[in-house]
C-alpha cells in the first residue's frame, strides 16, 4: 500500500480558494473534460431523481388504475405542477441516462482497448455529446407529442 | 509497511480502489444488458404499449430475477459514484460523513421500494 501519511512523500500541488463563479467559467475544458464532468452531473441527477423513477415504475406497473393515473400525471399534471413540468423532469432523466450510458460505454471501451490517445479521447467525447444530444432531442419530440 | 490501525489508521478516503473500480464496471455491464433487454421487449411489442404489455414484461420469473439483480447492482454502482463525489468535493469530515450516511439511507430506501414494487406485479 502506498504510504499516504509519511512526511517524505512529495507534496502534491493543491489549489485553494477557487471561486465557482469567477474562476470556473474561465477554465477551458477539453471536450473529454466536459464529457467527464457531465458524467458526474448526470449521475448525480439520476441519484437525486431516483424516487421519481421508482414512482414511475410503481405507478405504471402496479395496476391498470395506477397506470391510468401515471399517464394522466403526464398530460394533466399533479397537484400544482403542470404536465409539461413533469415531462421536463422526465426529460432530465432521459438525458441523464443517455449521457451516463454512452459516456460509460466510452469508459469501458477505453478500458478494454487501451486505446487512450489524444485523438481518440477527443473524437469519442464529441461522439458521446453528439449522440446523447441527438437521442435526447428525438425522445423529447416524442414526449411532447411532435410525432 | 506503515501502521494502518489503531490511532494511526486512515479513516478517510477509499483504500479499496481496484475492487470498487471493478465493481463499478461489472454493475455497469449488468445495467446496460438490462437496458438492452428491456428496450428490445418494448420496441418489438406489437401495437401501442398498454398496461398489460408493460406489466407483462416484468411478470415472468426470469425478468424478476434480472431486475432484482439490476436493482442491487444500481445500489452499489450509485453508492461508489456518489461516495466519490463527496470524497472529491466535501472536505470537512463531519459534513462528508453526514452526506455519506444520508446517501446510504437514500439508496437503501429506494432499493427496498423498488423491490417491493417488483414483486407486486
Amino acid at each position: 500500500m502506498t504510504d499516504l501519511v509519511s512526511p517524505t512523500r512529495a507534496k502534491r500541488p493543491e489549489f485553494r480558494n477557487i471561486n465557482a463563479l469567477a474562476d470556473l467559467p474561465t477554465y477551458r475544458l477539453p471536450v473529454a473534460g466536459i464529457v467527464s464532468i457531465l458524467h458526474r452531473i448526470s449521475g448525480m441527477i439520476l441519484f437525486l431523481l431516483m424516487p421519481f423513477i421508482i414512482w414511475m415504475f410503481d405507478a405504471s406497473i402496479s395496476s391498470e388504475f395506477s397506470f391510468a393515473r401515471f399517464t394522466q400525471v403526464f398530460s394533466a399534471g399533479v397537484g400544482f405542477l403542470p404536465g409539461w413540468f413533469v415531462k421536463l423532469v422526465a426529460l432530465a432523466i432521459i438525458w441523464g441516462y443517455l449521457h451516463h450510458f454512452i459516456a460509460g460505454v466510452r469508459h469501458l471501451w477505453m478500458d478494454i482497448n487501451h486505446a487512450v490517445s489524444k485523438e481518440f479521447g477527443r473524437s469519442s467525447a464529441l461522439f458521446t455529446l453528439g449522440l446523447g444530444t441527438l437521442l435526447t432531442l428525438v425522445l423529447a419530440a416524442k414526449l411532447f407529442g411532435l410525432y | 509497511m506503515a501502521v494502518n490501525y489503531g490511532s494511526k489508521r486512515l479513516a478517510v478516503g477509499a483504500h479499496y480502489g481496484l475492487r470498487d473500480w471493478l465493481a463499478q464496471r461489472v454493475t455497469a455491464c449488468l445495467m446496460a444488458l438490462f437496458t438492452v433487454i428491456l428496450l428490445v421487449q418494448v420496441i418489438f411489442s406489437k401495437g401501442p404499449l398498454n398496461y398489460d404489455k408493460w406489466a407483462g414484461i416484468f411478470h415472468g420469473q426470469c425478468m424478476k430475477f434480472l431486475t432484482f439483480v439490476v436493482i442491487v447492482a444500481l445500489l452499489y454502482h450509485a453508492w461508489i459514484g456518489v461516495r466519490d463525489i463527496w470524497m472529491d468535493y466535501i472536505k470537512p469530515v463531519w459534513v462528508r460523513l453526514s452526506l455519506q450516511v444520508l446517501s446510504i439511507v437514500w439508496l437503501v430506501g429506494c432499493a427496498g421500494w423498488a423491490v417491493q414494487v417488483l414483486w407486486r406485479v
